[in-house]
């Protein structure tokens, strides 16, 4: 990116026409009076996409973000003043604050390895041809199709402590004697929606690691091969370093996108049994449904700073990726 | 290429690719035998992993008592009209970010990522008493509009992705031809462009299909509701009538499973070219 920047603004600065400085098509002088025109095309595309994002996206979120520092609640409208930073201390303050913390660094870890382990192995696994790849290919990908609530809910009826289908079948194992209830219980419900998210992530794992893998030439595998690299050592040495950059963007993307997520806890625990399954944006949605503007959006600043954090990694890594490839 | 496999090798391979396969169809299996059992062979012991009696009767019964045709046309539209709006309206930004240099592009693509880590539970009071302001509340019109924003910053990255793909000799070619920039657009790229086109639409159709907290915020007459809000509301009160439940869950399904079974190779190329490419 360091290296794309640095040319780009040269560009910008010679007034250069649309893509043809980047292309080098021999244009000369006349790009430098089509700038404006250039300027009210771009403008043009962009309106109408700039406007929508900004009145239905941006100007809620800056609205929503001012009340983290004001009293907003629905319960009484009639005082909305300002009051500092009484929210995040109500936030901190708050006794389930420090399970809705644990349970959201749970949630991320506890979903992101398996989903990228698991992943992994297929892409590796995926790589070579064999009959009905294709066809498995599209199965697998079934669980991107349905939304996160719908997902919980699935796996709320499969886990139902009664008439739960995964009770039946462990017991027909004969790895349990009796049946678990397991939404009921914190522990065993944190296993459960997590269990449920790995079945919803790993896919896009494995369809991003796949596409990278195959973006590897032969010849690496082939000098590997000659040097006697047994299989471990190829997947370390070779495989892993070469895909680095992907496997790291994919990781961050996931984090933020794992950690903004309340849907699938919503449709599943509701945040319970005694609110011990929420994470913060499940938490969220609760202080939201009382009403508590103010707090909610306080809790809304505190993700986003949280995930500026990892965007700076992320940035960080496409900008080394730019550079590799430069 | 990538070695020799051994024969042990292979039997773990398809153990394990049999093995995941197993475990993700079997959520799905579930969910549509439960649909298709009598209400009351739900909850009999044991459990019947091929029912002996088929059923409609939840099918019948989600038609009969809960109104659920009228959901389904809402999502129908809402999404459909929501999607391919946001499409077409992606496909003008994602050329311009694909095919111009400018000063404020990589402060446009920050601001797209910036939407997708700000939770919309953020949003969702300031957007009520917006939507309020301009009479949207409670209005399919406004929820579509309200989901063309939503879509409109991932779907421009996507087909940003695609564009870059595509020679800009072809596009120059043209407009060396006396076309415009627009004309050039449609005439030259849309064919070539058809795949991800078709991916960005399926993609914010989903979206759009499954989304569920803005639509509970935004609309609240049982005629205007779409079908995940009227799936959260059979979870709302505690005790979950699982028969309604599973055959609401199916029909809900079943439409997006289509399209990606469809589409699942265009899709897999718009997420992937993006990210991967160099």
């Amino acid at each position: 990116m360091s290296v794309a920047s640095t040319s780009k603004t040269k560009t910008a600065a010679q007034g250069e026409g649309g893509t043809s400085g980047r292309r080098g098509l021999p244009r000369g002088g006349r790009r430098r009076e089509f700038t404006t025109r250039r300027g009210l095309q771009i403008a043009a595309f962009m309106a109408p996409a700039a406007l929508f994002v900004a009145v239905f996206t941006y100007y809620p979120m800056v609205a929503g973000g001012q009340m983290a520092f004001r009293n907003w609640k629905l319960t009484d409208l009639t005082d909305t003043s300002w009051v500092g930073l009484k929210n995040f201390r109500d936030v901190f303050a708050d006794p389930a604050w420090g399970t809705v913390l644990t349970n959201s660094a749970i949630w991320v870890v506890g979903s992101i390895v398996p989903q990228l382990v698991i992943g992994f192995a297929l892409a590796l696994w995926l790589r070579r041809r064999f009959r009905f790849r294709g066809l498995y290919q599209a199965l697998i990908f079934f669980p991107w199709a349905i939304s996160g609530f719908l997902i919980g809910i699935l796996f709320r009826w499969m886990f139902n402590s009664e008439f739960g289908v995964v009770n039946d079948l462990l017991q027909k194992a004969g790895l349990i004697d009796e049946p678990i209830a397991w939404l009921a219980d914190p522990k065993t419900a944190m296993v459960a929606v997590l269990i449920a998210n790995i079945w919803y992530g790993v896919t896009f794992f494995a369809i991003m690691i796949l596409a990278a893998l195959q973006s590897i030439p032969d010849e690496l595998y082939e000098a590997a091969a000659l040097d006697g690299a047994g299989k471990a050592r190829t997947l370390f040495q070779v495989t892993i370093p070469y895909i680095r950059t992907t496997l790291a963007l994919t990781v961050l993307l996931r984090v933020i996108w794992i950690f903004n997520f309340p849907d699938l806890i919503f449709g599943m625990t509701g945040g319970g049994p005694n609110n011990e399954t929420h994470i913060v944006t499940t938490w969220m949605i609760k202080i939201t449904q009382q009403g508590d503007y103010g707090r909610a959006s306080a809790l809304g600043l505190l993700v986003v700073a949280a995930l500026l954090v990892f965007a700076v990694f992320f940035l960080l890594a496409t900008r080394e990726r730019k550079r590799v490839t430069q | 290429m990538i070695g020799k496999e051994s024969a042990a090798g292979r039997a773990v391979k398809f153990t394990f690719l049999g093995g995941w396969l197993l475990f993700t169809v079997f959520p799905l299996y579930w969910i549509a035998v439960t649909s298709l059992k009598a209400p009351g062979d739900i909850f009999r012991f044991p459990l019947a992993y091929w029912p002996e009696q088929w059923s409609l009767e939840n099918y019948s019964g989600l038609f009969g008592k809960a109104d659920f045709g009228t959901y389904l046309v809402n999502s129908l539209v809402v999404a459909t009209v929501a999607g391919a709006t946001a499409t077409a309206i992606s496909m003008l930004s994602a050329y311009v970010l694909a095919r111009f240099e400018f000063r404020s592009k990589s402060a446009l693509l920050m601001a797209a990522l910036v939407t997708q880590m700000i939770p919309s539970f953020i949003a969702l009071g300031p957007l009520y008493l917006l939507m309020t302001d301009l009479r949207l509340v409670d209005n399919r019109f406004g929820l579509i509009l309200v989901y063309v924003a939503v879509c409109i910053p991932f779907s421009t990255v996507m087909l940003r992705g695609f564009f870059e793909n595509i020679p800009d000799a072809l596009e120059e070619a043209a407009m060396i031809d006396g076309l415009s920039r627009f004309s050039a657009l449609f005439r030259v790229l849309l064919p070539v462009m058809r795949p991800g086109i078709i991916a960005a639409f399926i993609f914010n159709f989903v979206n759009c299909w499954n989304e569920l907290f803005l639509s509970v915020t935004l609309m609240n007459s049982d005629s205007n509701k779409t079908v995940p809000t009227a799936l959260n509301g059979f979870i709302s009160s505690f005790n979950i009538d699982w028969g309604s439940m599973s055959a609401a869950a199916v029909l809900t399904i079943l439409p997006t499973m289509l399209l990606f079974a469809f589409a699942s190779r265009h899709i897999v190329q718009g997420l992937t070219s993006g990210a991967v490419k160099g």
